[in-house]
């Protein structure tokens, strides 16, 4: 019982072969959108991964760059295979070649919809990522000076500028790390040694953040310092205050911006996907009716097509055994020509001698 | 004696006709870019006109997208002449409008070179219209409550932290002018009272720049007020310290934007007239080898082609001989006939 058995006359087959033709290609530029995907996400997260802990997210850009890459071969390799395939001598030449392309594509395929679910379910692992590393890039913005850190400042102040954020969930962040290096501090000053002391790490902690959390929207000009302090700038009512900062946090601006980015992906690459299952389809179809057309060994008549010859059970079942003999290479077979020595060797098979009757 | 004459026969004069289709097909391309480049060119100056007090000349522009749109409109036209002109049925309907086509080709040619040109002059009229736009920008920074300038503060902060660029010409404009507005100021603080009296414009003057003046790549974070007063901050002097704020000057900043732009399209404009020269050439050398054809029924027979049927100087002659009879046209007949006579 054959799934999705279909017949082809020979006019049907050489059309499928011409569309199967065309599909590959237009599955070519398919692979080719793949890697360009892949590419542009790569940039983009290399844009901010100094703000980023964890450096793991790159394997989804590398999957979808990969998937292009194989898609453009395989699909190349399918377009000139299924221009053979409308000619019976033709298709001889790629006979041995068909099932195991069928199999490579529909590896791949899967592959396709492992990347587009991957862009799906990153978002946990990214969150917790700029979480991170936000944390740690305001903890090191003061140390311009440590080689490796010296540019975390100008990024993140960068950062703050552009997606119209401060801190990691609100303003508030900057006021828990001391982010004035000590090399611009006037330790003899008693004003600064006092709020030195005044906390157990001895970090200079205060009411002010840096100047790229200043919003542009704001009409009077910015109050960086003592922010928390009302009494300390004329006329800053509610009003001001609530336009003066830029009020969303980094980490929900960043993730907003990649899930935008990655949503968009997930979606081109799963449409990509289905028409990659379609022209799969369409080659399995095609493969099977040009052997079938083989074995019944006229080349003008009506073949059938399948994508599998038995019911899935069945196929499930014969490949297993498949698998479970090709581990059982090693071990005794029944070959009736191999001398294997077995548990009742002593017994002598009885011999049909004949029966001498000893006359004495 | 034709002025560069060239043979063709009937193979040279197909890979003629082809080889100018794709030419005209390419001009209309470029023809395509121009208007394309004329509508971006706009939008940066709407996007900055704030900054050029709204009075900036948008002549270029607008010259650059007619010119574009007759550019796709002359050279389409030459590509179906072109396409036709193998079929001697096709050509005799498009060889009445040749002459006049190429007139017009002429003519465009020389308002490309106009465009061109003033793509590099109006690059003054660029400059003078930021020096005085952002001086105005400066003193109408605090005035977020003035209908009409209510978006000057964020305009001009955006462009500050755009274009890395402080003030007009540096940031010492900002002490010469009060940013702060005097909603804001404490009229009854002392301090405020002795600034504010300490000129004779009686406004609030102070050494101190807006914050989108600060540069993200300082290592240091930002001194914003108090910049000529050393002792103000630790360890600061104001005469070494480079990375602070942005030094260099918005009117500088956004004429080498412009000007970059305008001259890149004034050399691209220029290259046209090249592109459109040799169209012209090659569609006047395909027309006359067609005419010159001793056999219009044979059409392997050899055909001589030129640019101008008399030489230069001759040509010339007749032409300048035509506009004055065209001039005395209005004039005593007697006369008009006897110069025609002469010719």
């Amino acid at each position: 019982m054959a799934v999705g058995k279909l017949t082809f006359t020979k006019a049907e087959r050489e059309k499928l072969a011409e569309v199967l033709w065309l599909l590959n290609w237009i599955s070519v530029l398919t692979g080719a959108i793949l890697i360009s995907l892949g590419v542009f996400l790569k940039v983009e997260i290399q844009k901010w991964q100094e703000v980023m802990s964890d450096q793991g997210i790159l394997y989804v850009p590398n999957t979808l760059i990969t998937t292009g890459l194989a898609a453009c071969c395989i699909n190349f390799l399918g377009g000139k295979i299924c221009l053979d395939c409308a000619d019976t001598n033709k298709f001889l030449r790629w006979k041995l070649v068909m099932m195991p392309y069928v199999i490579c594509t529909f590896f791949f395929t899967s592959c396709v919809l492992a990347g587009a679910l991957m862009c799906y379910s990153i978002r946990s692992q990214l969150e917790e990522s700029i979480f991170l590393g936000l944390r740690n890039t305001m903890r090191f913005y003061k140390d311009t000076d440590t080689p490796g850190r010296c540019y975390l400042k100008k990024t993140l102040d960068l950062l703050q500028i552009q997606f119209e954020c401060c801190g990691n969930t609100g303003y508030r962040d900057w006021f828990h790390v001391q982010w004035i290096s000590n090399r611009y501090l006037d330790m003899t000053s008693s004003i600064v040694v006092d709020r030195l002391r005044s906390n157990v790490e001895g970090r200079y902690l205060m009411d002010g953040v840096p100047f790229s959390c200043c919003s542009t929207l704001s009409p009077r000009p910015c109050i960086q310092q003592q922010i928390s302090n009302s009494s300390a700038h004329f006329n800053y009512n509610q009003q001001s205050q609530q336009l003066n900062l830029w009020r969303r946090g980094c980490r929900q601006a960043l993730m907003d911006h990649y899930t935008g980015i990655m949503q968009s992906i997930g979606l081109t690459v799963l449409l990509i996907w289905l028409f990659e299952l379609l022209v799969l389809t369409g080659v399995r179809y095609l493969q099977t009716a040009m052997e079938n057309v083989i074995r019944l060994g006229d080349p003008d008549s009506e073949s059938d097509g399948w994508i599998l010859e038995n019911s899935l059970a069945e196929t499930a079942r014969s490949n297993f055994n498949i698998i479970k003999n090709l581990g059982k290479c090693y071990q005794i077979d029944d070959d009736p020509n191999i001398n294997v020595p077995t548990a009742s060797a002593e017994q002598e098979v009885p011999s049909r001698g004949v029966h001498i009757p000893v006359t004495s | 004696m034709p002025f560069m004459p060239v043979k063709f026969n009937s193979q040279k004069r197909v890979k003629l006709a082809q080889g100018l289709w794709l030419i005209y097909w390419l001009s209309v391309i470029v023809g395509i870019f121009i208007f394309s480049l004329g509508i971006f060119f706009k939008i940066e100056l709407r996007k900055r006109s704030e900054m050029m007090d709204n009075n900036e000349s948008h002549l270029v522009p607008n010259l650059l997208i007619l010119v574009g749109l007759l550019a796709c409109g002359i050279n389409a036209f030459g590509g179906k002449v072109c396409h036709d002109s193998l079929d001697p049925v096709k050509f005799a309907k498009w060889k009445p409008m040749l002459k006049p086509y190429l007139m017009m080709c002429c003519g465009f040619n020389g308002l490309l070179l106009l465009t061109g040109l003033l793509c590099f002059l109006m690059q003054f009229a660029v400059y003078l219209t930021l020096a005085e736009g952002l001086k105005n920008s400066i003193k109408f920074y605090k005035d977020t409550d003035t209908p009409g300038r209510c978006f000057m503060k964020r305009t001009l902060d955006m462009t500050q932290i755009e274009f890395r660029c402080c003030g007009n010409n540096n940031f010492r404009d900002w002490f010469e002018v009060q940013w702060i507005s005097n909603r804001y100021l404490d009229m009854s603080n002392d301090l405020v009272k002795d600034r504010v009296l300490s000129n004779v414009e009686q406004k609030y003057l102070m050494d101190s720049v807006p914050f989108s003046c600060c540069n993200p790549g300082s290592p240091r974070p930002c001194i914003q007020h108090h910049l000529t007063n050393n002792s103000a901050h630790y360890d600061y002097d104001h005469r070494i310290e480079e990375l602070n704020i942005w030094t260099r000057g918005c009117r500088e900043a956004l004429f080498s934007y412009f000007s970059s732009m305008m001259s890149s399209i004034g050399i691209l404009v220029l290259g046209t007239i090249i592109l459109e020269s040799a169209d012209m050439a090659g569609l006047k050398y395909l027309t006359t080898a067609l005419e010159t054809m001793e056999d219009p029924e044979n059409p392997e027979c050899e055909s001589e082609g030129w640019l101008l049927e008399k030489g230069v100087k001759e040509t010339f002659g007749d032409l300048l001989t035509k506009m004055k009879t065209l001039g005395k046209g209005n004039q005593v007949d007697e006369g008009g006939d006897a110069q025609e006579a002469a010719t």
